[in-house]
């Protein structure tokens, strides 16, 4: 059966991890970069005899996401042991939710070149987080980092409503900006604090019947997820064509040979022992507490796009691209307030910014500079103290080494010259070294002026005022 | 005068009129220790040099007249299940027979908070499974009216340390009985208080929805006075209860005219030994001419508790033990190939065959496909049993009933089968399911002199109620004053 006839349904279980100042069940900070076993006490180590108190925060931000992506906030909660034995996991169990997630039901709408649609979420459940295991290359061991043990996270289950890769990566562009809208994950997919596990399974077009699905983990960037879904559908076809049965397993995506492996051995099947948490209460959420966190939600990416559109008059595409990321917009709208460009603001962001932003890979989240600064380089282009070409060797400079773009240009030498006098001098002086172009452009090869612009530019490294330079040589040549 | 045989309040009385001083009274137990710990084990780890050093600091202060708290110097035991900074807390287990806790249980930072002195720490059935404390790995220990007999268990180590005056008082828990039941076989008092009054923080879980903090002392009195110390809402605790301060020894009071006492007929039936139940009666007679009111009524219920318990107990055990695998600080088998190996040989060589059926039985009841039939019902009857409690304290103020079917039993006589060591609980289970508060008491002993204990069950929270009733009896009939462990046997 040819490719085209097959139908690929994918579901998603993306992690976030929230950013609570202090993990989920004790007070531990959850900073991402302190030394290894740092950021832990004897509750998060599993001590014998620690308890695990909820941090308010955690369901705080959990109802938030779910009234965000539309879901029915749960007014009776509670936690569930997963049972499991791992070294990551200190207490050989991760306290999580089964049965009574805090939110169910939702909806995020995507766009893609399809056009717009509906993805179901089934629920959104506050967990725990693991351990780091580190290779160690002196042992041949493995060592146990438990800082990121009890970070808190939201696991997002979709419904298997996804059917092309576009749709997947929407959804989590969607998805992982409206967290970063709500201000409860900073979603650094390079550092693991947004992750999704993709479902896939593939069937015949127009068949109901799903077929059998694997589940995919590791993948840390947009692309790699989007090359192990490519992956993975192929490998599915390929064994159903050649006559075999896909087996229901977990696949570890591997970014250096872009291939799956399976996790774990059929003998290993998991039986996690759900039961509910003993050392927790219930979670009893009231009217007035879910009211009052629906009230505080901030303006979401859609609305904050129609906004852009009516009071910037953007185009549909640039204010998509704003809003994409709450960083990006956030920064549109600092540097246009601060520098009054909005427009200029709105170009730089669109098309210098982004553009290094796909080339590096970085995620607006890591932009090094601020708006200040963003808005003090399109000032210095306004005011002409820089020219524009200059100004894109300012934003190479920011994303480098960010600093204020006034120290930058006085550093690297790069004011603009428009004094008229310091200019009549390299006009004369391009002049006199170049007496054959001077003639030419006397005989009539208009060509030739362009040649002594390109000269004086030359010799005064970019920095002489275009303008003032084509005038200036146009009344030099005529005498 | 015999320093060890007093109560903590004589000893305070004592301390007041300044007949003792506060090393006199540790020096005496330390003596006591030294004596008869060779005869019963009761102490996993002594503290007997550190307790005697605390003792002569705070003696110094109080000679210097520095004003120090009412239980400063007074020592006491602890069960070695609760943590303990600095010292081994060993559970009883070869699994954790070098773990030192970093941190102190909430109990325990109330005990120094007293600067009560800490003379070791208590043997104990391993990770407090059992009926007997035969299950230790390290020692077994002897009931001190028969040194031939069991104390009980799980807290045994604790309710022999305290019959056998080797320490004035001392901290267990009840998870089954685990504190009722060896206090009943040890002729001393102990009460397991309402889930939630005591802080579990820092008590290694056995079953986390049962655990409960309990004290063992020589009469109620001294009961009221630890219960003031230990209980109390615990933030580090959120299935820990906030129900304000309260003064439980204002609860010790005699007169109990017109208090309503119900007798579940259950408790009386079949298991339950002749001798015990004549007892049982005996009391029941006393408290009708002291102006309860006494009504028989049926707790049907109650002959599902067993069972319930010991898939609930068992099911939370299972996870509870997990964090146990050979990693950090627990023991770890040796020449292990890989991460499956370290876990597998680890915990078959670190835990206790008792202790690994447990952790077999509540796996299998948790298993996918055995949790509804297993788990989920044993939840429902839970629910029930709760309920039918809830219904008999709507017309009763107390329920009381035999602690233990029969008295102390022989060293070995139940260790190799585990159904009739399990039925030692069947009195005390169903409270910890109801997560009701009780209290074992003295009321006789058999023809062989062995002590027979009666318990008497609370509504939730109303701890002041059993002890007003157990304090009323035992003012009425003096069992200290008539009966005392005789070490035969030896």
């Amino acid at each position: 059966m040819p490719r085209e006839d097959y139908e690929v349904v994918m579901g998603l279980e993306v992690h976030a991890e929230l950013s609570t100042k202090t993990k989920i069940f004790c007070s531990c900070p959850t900073s991402f970069d302190a030394k290894p076993n740092t950021n832990v006490c004897p509750i998060c180590m599993a001590m014998p005899g620690t308890l695990p108190v909820l941090n308010e925060k955690v369901v705080e931000y959990a109802v938030k996401a779910g009234l965000a992506t539309n879901c029915e906030i749960s007014r009776d909660s509670k936690n569930d042991r997963k049972n499991y034995f791992y070294p990551d996991t200190p207490r050989a169990y991760q306290i999580s939710q089964y049965d009574k997630p805090l939110c169910e039901h939702g909806y995020i709408e995507i766009e893609t070149s399809q056009g717009k649609k509906k993805i179901r979420i089934t629920r959104i459940h506050i967990e725990d987080d693991a351990g780091k295991l580190n290779h160690d290359e002196l042992s041949g061991g493995s060592l146990v980092d438990l800082n990121r043990a009890g970070v808190p996270l939201i696991e997002i289950v979709s419904e298997p409503d996804f059917r092309t890769i576009e749709e997947v990566d929407s959804y989590l562009k969607k998805l992982k900006s409206i967290l970063e809208y709500i201000e409860v994950s900073d979603c650094k997919m390079q550092e693991g604090s947004f992750r999704a596990d993709v479902n896939v399974s593939i069937r015949p077009k127009g068949s109901a019947k799903l077929g059998t699905r694997t589940e995919m983990k590791g993948m840390s960037s947009f692309r790699s997820i989007t090359r192990a879904i490519e992956y993975e559908i192929g490998r599915q076809i390929d064994v159903i064509e050649k006559g075999g049965v896909i087996e229901q397993e977990t696949l570890r995506w591997d970014e250096v040979s872009g291939k799956t492996f399976s996790m774990r051995d059929k003998e290993d099947a998991q039986d996690y022992r759900y039961f509910p948490e003993p050392d927790l209460v219930a979670i009893k959420l009231s009217e007035e507490y879910i009211e009052n966190i629906r009230k505080s939600l901030p303006e979401l990416p859609e609305s904050r796009k129609q906004r852009y559109l009516e009071e910037y008059k953007l185009s549909e595409k640039d204010a998509g691209i704003l809003t994409s990321s709450k960083y990006l917009s956030d920064l549109f709208e600092k540097a246009s307030e601060i520098c009054g460009n909005y427009k200029a603001v709105n170009n730089w962001i669109i098309s210098d910014i982004s553009r290094i932003l796909n080339e590096t890979e970085m995620d607006p989240i890591e932009i090094p500079f601020d708006a200040k600064q963003l808005a003090k380089l399109v000032t210095l282009i306004d005011k002409g103290t820089i020219s524009s070409s200059i100004g894109k060797k300012v934003l190479e400079e920011l994303f480098e080494n960010p600093r204020d773009p006034e120290d930058i240009i006085k550093e690297k030498g790069w004011i603009q010259i428009s004094d008229e006098g310091a200019i009549k001098e390299i006009v004369r002086k391009i002049i006199d070294a170049n007496p054959q172009s001077v003639a030419d452009y006397k005989g009539g090869k208009d060509r030739a002026l362009g040649f002594l612009v390109g000269q004086a530019m030359k010799e005064t490294k970019g920095k002489a005022n275009p303008q003032m330079l084509n005038k200036m040589f146009a009344e030099e040549l005529k005498k | 005068m015999n320093i060890t045989e007093l109560t903590v309040h004589e000893l305070q009385d004592k301390l007041k009129n300044k007949e003792l001083t506060v090393t006199e009274i540790t020096k005496a137990y330390v003596d006591r220790i030294n004596e008869k710990e060779k005869d019963v084990q009761a102490f996993i780890t002594e503290l007997t040099e550190e307790g005697m050093k605390q003792a002569e600091e705070i003696q110094k202060r109080i000679d210097a007249g520095e004003k120090v708290g009412e239980l400063a110097g007074i020592p006491i035991g602890i069960k070695d299940i609760i943590c303990t900074k600095g010292v081994k807390t060993t559970c009883a287990s070869k699994m954790l027979e070098n773990f030192i806790s970093p941190y102190d249980a909430t109990v325990m930072e109330k005990i120094n908070a007293e600067e009560m002195i800490d003379l070791g720490k208590l043997n104990m059935d391993e990770f407090a499974m059992g009926g007997s404390t035969e299950y230790s790995y390290f020692k077994k220990t002897k009931n001190p009216w028969d040194l031939s007999r069991v104390p009980g268990g799980s807290s045994g180590g604790s309710a022999a340390a305290v019959a056998a005056d080797m320490v004035p008082w001392a901290l267990g828990t009840d998870t089954g009985g685990s504190v009722r039941q060896p206090a009943s076989l040890c002729g001393i008092v102990g009460l397991k208080p309402t889930y939630g009054l005591i802080s579990r923080y820092g008590v290694v879980a056995f079953a986390s929805s049962l655990d409960q903090v309990g004290v063992f002392t020589k009469d109620v009195q001294d009961c009221a006075m630890l219960l003031n110390v230990v209980a109390g809402h615990d933030e580090k605790d959120t299935t820990s209860v906030d129900v304000g301060p309260k003064d439980y020894t204002k609860a010790l009071q005699k007169d109990i005219k017109g208090l309503k006492i119900g007798i579940p007929k259950e408790f009386y039936g079949e298991g339950i030994n002749p001798e015990v139940k004549a007892s049982l009666e005996e009391a029941i007679a006393k408290y009708k001419e002291m102006g309860a009111e006494v009504e028989e009524f049926s707790l049907d219920i109650a002959k599902y508790a067993l069972a319930t318990y010991y898939i609930i107990a068992c099911a939370e055990a299972s996870s509870n033990l997990g964090r146990y695998d050979g990693d950090r600080y627990t023991y770890r088998a040796k020449d292990c190939k890989n991460l499956k190996e370290i876990y597998k040989k680890s915990r078959s060589e670190g835990f206790g065959a008792e202790v690994k059926r447990r952790i077999i039985l509540g796996t299998y009841v948790l298993s996918s496909g055995y949790y509804d039939a297993y788990y989920k019902k044993a939840q429902k009857v839970r629910t029930l049993v709760m309920n039918e409690f809830h219904k008999a304290f709507e017309k009763y103020d107390v329920i009381v009933t035999p602690t233990s079917p029969t008295v102390a039993f022989k060293l070995g006589e139940k260790s190799n089968n585990p159904m009739e060591m399990y039925l030692a609980d069947i009195c005390t289970v169903s409270v910890n399911i109801a997560g009701l508060p009780g209290i074992s008491v003295p009321c006789g002993v058999d023809k062989q002199g062995m002590p027979i204990g009666m318990q008497i069950i609370g509504n939730k929270f109303c701890e002041e109620t059993i002890i007003k009733a157990a304090y009323a009896y035992e003012q009425q009939t003096k069992f200290r004053e008539k009966y005392k462990p005789t070490f035969k046997n030896k």
